[in-house]
């Protein structure tokens, strides 16, 4: 039975693990804004799509803006 | 596709002003061109997520040269290096997921920011760039052109970064973990299984226990035991002693009981109880970060202004640094920062933020002018006579009231109780002890902790956070912003109520328009149109809005005067608009009412009136809350509107005029002096000083964003007629905390019980505790939705 003692200490281990990434979670502010994240996560794909579709415009013709060329 | 609407920002498109632009509509220039950059820059998905979510972009032409002064940029920076520089940047105009995604993309359209961050509740955005190859101002009038003005205030330019407090979220994730791996440690103890191999693991439990309340007790709960020793000290007893009592007992008497080994200790209904009562308290913390209840001048006022030197060269300089004597350029809508006297021929100005007063006034050369006026029309020059701190609107922050910091104006309701609860509290463990001491000196100390452990409020504590917390949310939902829970409280105390007039019941936007003389016929209405379509004047742009649509006659000899009015030849007609001598109006007669007189020929013919609109549903309100409260109306303005005033208001309001923001506030102190608890519902900064002094500051606003003073409560101003039932909800609320004190004390009661007699096992206490704390939570929510839910069926003219 006194693998309890082993057990209990991981459990306990495992917990404090958890505590420590809640402290970073807020300290790193992902607490301040909780509305912002939830729609730039929908964004990303969007992002990717344009940029795409951007550089097959670039392939297909060679006019291109200072900014698009940034890209 | 809407062929309706703008396809950039939604707006109504006027038929001649109409633009075609690759299929799309747009309402103005500056809506296409928006379009066109984010077109060309390919980030035209803008639109893809809201329909319409642009706004059209505004000349700020020259409003942020001084942007170009390094030493203002270095103040407004979050952070610089050679190659890197974060600014933070308020931009009202954030409302969707577009723009969150525009503004999360200026890279592109920009080179040189590297990324950007919007943090959306607080309508901000977080750019990080490289100065050497973007300016600050490079960056402020792309977002211009793009429809997001940033706002830069004086406010902005003082004070630092602050730091966002987040030791309460420390606190709670600490208190819960405490109390998570406690209550699972303490699973054997709750059954009493009499087991060999458990009760040979007992002590390592129990140790084990004790090691994991240290956190939560110590650091968790350290925020009661400040608040309890400051209210000791100042012979307060708020419900922080209690509760700080029974913690610090309950921790002695469990280390007690487990050394000796009487028992299990109460750690886990001591760590729950900690948890508990800081989950309350983040409940009622509902912030609008997006709003600031703080504001003064230095929100209105500009960073900086062009000052003239001796050599006639411009030069951008912090308002800070204006001196008596120096010479302005003041563009148009650029705010006026300190008292002066215009140079410059003439111009309007308005003063909608002072007094909320929307129809602009007049200066000529040699006028004075007042800070915090928005300047109409072109460029003016203007001499200073007082610094920004001696200036007239300035100087009323110097008074006593912005000074203090009055966290708490009342006591609130649960201290009131509490100083009564710990009193008897300490009355009966001590009745008891003494009762018990006779019999068994062991069992006495223990009935004494016993009763203050049970008798801790934390029942009791979380009525008025979970209550006040979920009518903030009501009537948040409802735009009326409450500063913080306490506000409440105020408002269900308050007997008198006291409005100002201009841009509070008024309405900022709209006015009314009469006309009072002999009537016009089709060609002379005609004729007036066509004048006016010359002017720039505010009250000709009003004028010519409100007369009926007519073809274009060819004007000559137009000609404005200034602070006179203008006149022209309309087909051989002279026409003469504007003030009642410049319209050689017969008889005169000092009119109290702002008017525009109209000649003809020689003719004077009569006068438009401007009147104020009236909020919608004044009457009805007012009548309403005549019942229960007195009513008092203040008003910076002349006595013109009085009549018309009186017969809107109910029989018995006091109306006081020609009040200067100093007697605004001497008013409102002395209602508080005779005893009343003042409610002041104001708009513009010459309400400041009487929203500060009031016991609750309600400032009305078209914009809440962007305008208005410091108080306790933002209400938006289209939701002014449901001001009886926030006043009514507020009561309620007051209602619903004392029927949940008297069921939090028949727990105690049932407690106290189990307690006097000596029979409170930790098991007992680790069931009541919970229990009462969630019936007392669920009761307080489903009794405030339901009371919102009557009120407002029954209407709000009740």
């Amino acid at each position: 039975m006194s693998v309890i003692y082993l057990l209990i200490t991981i459990s306990i281990f495992v917990a404090i693990a958890f505590l420590i990434a809640f402290f970073m979670a807020v300290k790193s502010g992902q607490y301040d804004d909780d509305y912002t994240p939830s729609v730039r996560m929908l964004f990303d794909d969007e992002t990717a799509r344009t940029q795409s579709r951007n550089h097959k415009a670039k392939s297909v013709n060679q006019n291109t803006t200072t900014n698009s060329e940034k890209e | 596709m809407d062929t309706q609407n703008c396809f950039h920002c939604g707006l109504d498109i006027v038929k001649e002003a109409e633009i075609l632009f690759d299929q799309k509509t747009f309402c103005c220039a500056g809506c296409k061109t928006v379009y066109e950059i984010f077109s060309l820059n390919d980030l035209s998905c803008y639109y893809d997520f809201e329909k319409s979510p642009g706004a059209s972009p505004q000349d700020i032409k020259g409003k942020y040269d001084f942007l170009e002064n390094e030493n203002i940029v270095s103040k407004l920076l979050e952070f610089q290096e050679a190659t890197t520089a974060i600014v933070s940047l308020s931009i009202p105009h954030i409302h969707c997921s577009s723009c969150i995604w525009i503004l999360e993309n200026l890279q592109r359209l920009q080179k040189g920011i590297s990324s950007s961050q919007v943090n959306f509740p607080e309508k901000k955005v977080r750019i990080i760039y490289n100065p050497a190859e973007v300016s600050l101002s490079t960056i402020v009038y792309l977002l211009g052109s793009i429809g997001y003005e940033p706002y830069i205030s004086l406010k902005n330019y003082e004070t630092p970064q602050t730091k966002t407090d987040r030791s309460l979220t420390y606190k709670l994730g600490v208190a819960f973990f405490c109390f998570g791996n406690i209550m699972l440690l303490s699973f054997p103890e709750y059954f009493e299984v009499k087991e060999f191999w458990l009760d040979n693991y007992k002590p390592f439990f129990r140790w084990l226990i004790f090691a994991l309340s240290l956190p939560s007790f110590l650091y968790s709960g350290s925020g009661y035991y400040v608040s309890a020793y400051k209210s000791i000290r100042s012979k307060m007893l708020n419900i922080d002693v209690p509760i700080a009592l029974g913690i610090i007992v309950m921790f002695i008497r469990s280390v007690v009981d487990i050394i000796f080994d009487y028992g299990s200790g109460f750690f886990d209904s001591l760590t729950g109880l900690i948890f508990f009562m800081l989950l309350g308290k983040m409940f009622q913390i509902k912030t609008y970060s997006f709003l600031s209840f703080e504001r003064d001048f230095k929100s209105y006022f500009p960073v900086a202004v062009t000052r003239i030197n001796a050599d006639s060269s411009e030069e951008s300089v912090p308002v800070y640094d204006i001196q008596k004597g120096d010479r302005l350029l003041i563009r148009n809508q650029e705010l006026i920062p300190v008292d002066g006297i215009l140079i410059s021929d003439n111009t309007a100005i308005d003063y909608s933020f002072v007094t909320g007063e929307a129809i602009p006034i007049n200066k000529k050369s040699g006028d004075k002018i007042f800070a915090g006026g928005k300047q109409l029309g072109k460029v003016i020059e203007m001499e200073v006579l007082f610094s920004v701190s001696q200036s007239y609107l300035t100087q009323l922050w110097s008074n006593d009231v912005f000074q203090k910091k009055v966290t708490q104006k009342h006591k609130s309701i649960t201290d009131a109780i509490s100083r009564y609860f710990t009193v008897v509290l300490l009355l009966i463990a001590f009745a008891a002890f003494g009762y018990w001491i006779f019999i068994d000196i062991n069992k006495a100390f223990n009935v004494f902790t016993a009763i203050l452990i049970v008798a801790c409020p934390c029942a009791l504590a979380l009525t008025a956070p979970f209550t006040l917390g979920n009518i903030l949310r009501i009537v948040g939902k409802q735009k009326f912003y409450l500063k913080n829970a306490l506000v409440i409280e105020q408002l269900a105390k308050v007997d008198t109520l006291v409005f100002d007039k201009t841009g509070t019941i008024t309405s900022n936007a709209a006015s009314n328009i009469f006309y009072e003389g002999k009537p016009f016929t089709e060609a002379n209405l005609v004729r007036i149109k066509s004048v006016l379509r010359g002017s720039n004047h505010p009250l000709s742009r009003m004028l010519y809005d409100m007369l009926p649509e007519a073809g274009k006659i060819t004007i000559s000899e137009f000609e404005e005067i200034t602070g006179k009015g203008i006149q022209a030849r309309v087909v051989g007609s002279l026409v003469k608009i504007g003030s009642a001598a410049f319209a050689g109006m017969p008889e005169e007669q000092q009119s109290l009412q702002t008017s525009v007189h109209i000649q003809i020929d020689g003719v004077y013919f009569g006068k438009y009136i401007f009147k104020n609109q009236y909020r919608d549903g004044l009457e009805l309100l007012f009548k309403s809350l005549h019942k229960e409260y007195q009513i008092k109306v203040l008003s910076g303005d002349n006595e013109g509107g009085k009549t018309a005033l009186k017969k809107l208001l109910p029989a018995g309001t006091e109306l006081v005029f020609n009040q200067k923001p100093e007697q605004k506030l001497e008013f409102i102190k002395q209602l508080q002096d005779s005893g009343k608890n003042v409610m002041m519902v104001g708009d513009g900064l010459n309400d400041a000083g009487a929203l500060a002094q009031s016991d609750v500051g309600v400032s009305i606003s078209e914009n809440v964003n962007v305008f208005s003073p410091a108080c306790d409560a933002i209400l938006e101003a289209g939701q002014f007629q449901k001001l009886h039932y926030f006043l009514k909800l507020s009561k309620k609320a007051m209602k619903v905390i004392k029927m949940s004190f008297g069921l939090s004390l028949l727990y105690n009661v049932v407690g106290l019980s189990f307690a006097i007699t000596g029979h409170l096992d930790p098991l007992i206490a680790a069931i009541l505790m919970p229990l009462s704390t969630i019936t007392i939570v669920s009761f307080v929510t489903l009794m405030s939705n339901y009371y919102a839910k009557k009120l407002e069926v029954r209407g709000y003219e009740l």
